[in-house]
């Protein structure tokens, strides 16, 4: 069975990830980008950035309290420089496996911010497309395609499994 | 979850995610959520804690299935890291004495 279409994340022999955006798309998610980090350099107390920032001890409010002051400032700080890495390398033909790293959580990112805006579900059902929200859906859609893509490029390179005692 | 996502290659093997040793008393559990995708999070069970496919891909849909999947325990510092990673990642996991 052939292929559609060309992957447009690909590891490359010399151990890189080939980047084969066309341009609009790469346009695209230049502007995504930018709307997340001012989204998040404005809040993260924000119901739909809370998705970012999820909560650790869901049993016990206090230990949670203690830790959000400790990991949300470094959870945003992580978060800042994958949009800084996708950013940077949104016109390039070529990533290391950092900078898809970064692909990685930036992508994944945006499309829990843009699910949790569109409340998406589970059997999220096709959506009309006179629907004012259908754009935003498309966009949803083609965030998991790309994501998917760069899951099973890294999936190439993960190191042999540990597995260590449950 | 949402799809697209690889079959898994075995789910019907017993599962035994919830014992923990006796000086372990902390575990980390993940959560059902509509967004993050199954390959993704299988991916991130691999990445974050060095299993193999076949181990992630059970857990994963574990937690598509049953809501959530208990997928690490230990001492409440390495739980705590293992949260923020699984955080860092977008994942719903929290942690609590298993009790």
């Amino acid at each position: 069975m052939s292929r559609r279409f060309r992957r447009r994340i690909s590891r490359t022999r010399r151990g890189t990830y080939a980047l084969r955006l066309p341009g609009p798309e790469r346009e695209l998610l230049a502007n995504l980008v930018g709307q997340l980090r001012e989204l998040l350099e404005l809040t993260t107390d924000d119901p739909i950035v809370r998705r970012l920032f999820p909560t650790a001890y869901h049993e016990d409010p206090n230990r949670d309290r203690e830790y959000q002051q400790l990991a949300r400032d470094d959870l945003l700080e992580r978060r800042l420089a994958a949009l800084d890495t996708v950013e940077a390398t949104a016109t390039a033909g070529e990533l290391d496996e950092e900078q898809l790293s970064g692909w990685l959580t930036a992508l994944n990112d945006l499309r829990l911010v843009l699910g949790t805006r569109l409340d998406v579900s589970e059997e999220s059902a096709a959506i009309d497309e006179d629907d004012p929200d259908a754009p935003a859906m498309a966009v949803y859609g083609y965030l998991g395609f790309l994501l998917d893509e760069v899951v099973s490029a890294l999936a190439e390179d993960l190191p042999p499994p540990t597995e260590p005692e449950m | 979850m949402a799809g697209p996502s690889v079959a898994p290659v075995e789910v019907d093997e017993p599962v035994d995610d919830t014992r923990t040793e006796p000086d372990a008393p902390w575990i980390v559990l993940v959560w059902n959520d509509p967004i993050n995708l199954m390959s993704y999070v299988a991916f991130v069970l691999q990445k974050l804690f060095g299993y193999p496919k076949d181990k992630a891909d059970r857990l994963m849909m574990q937690v598509h299935t049953e809501g959530r999947a208990v997928v690490a325990n230990g001492p409440r510092e390495t739980c705590e890291l293992h949260v923020f990673r699984l955080h860092e990642h977008g994942l719903w996991a929290t942690m609590q004495h298993d009790t």
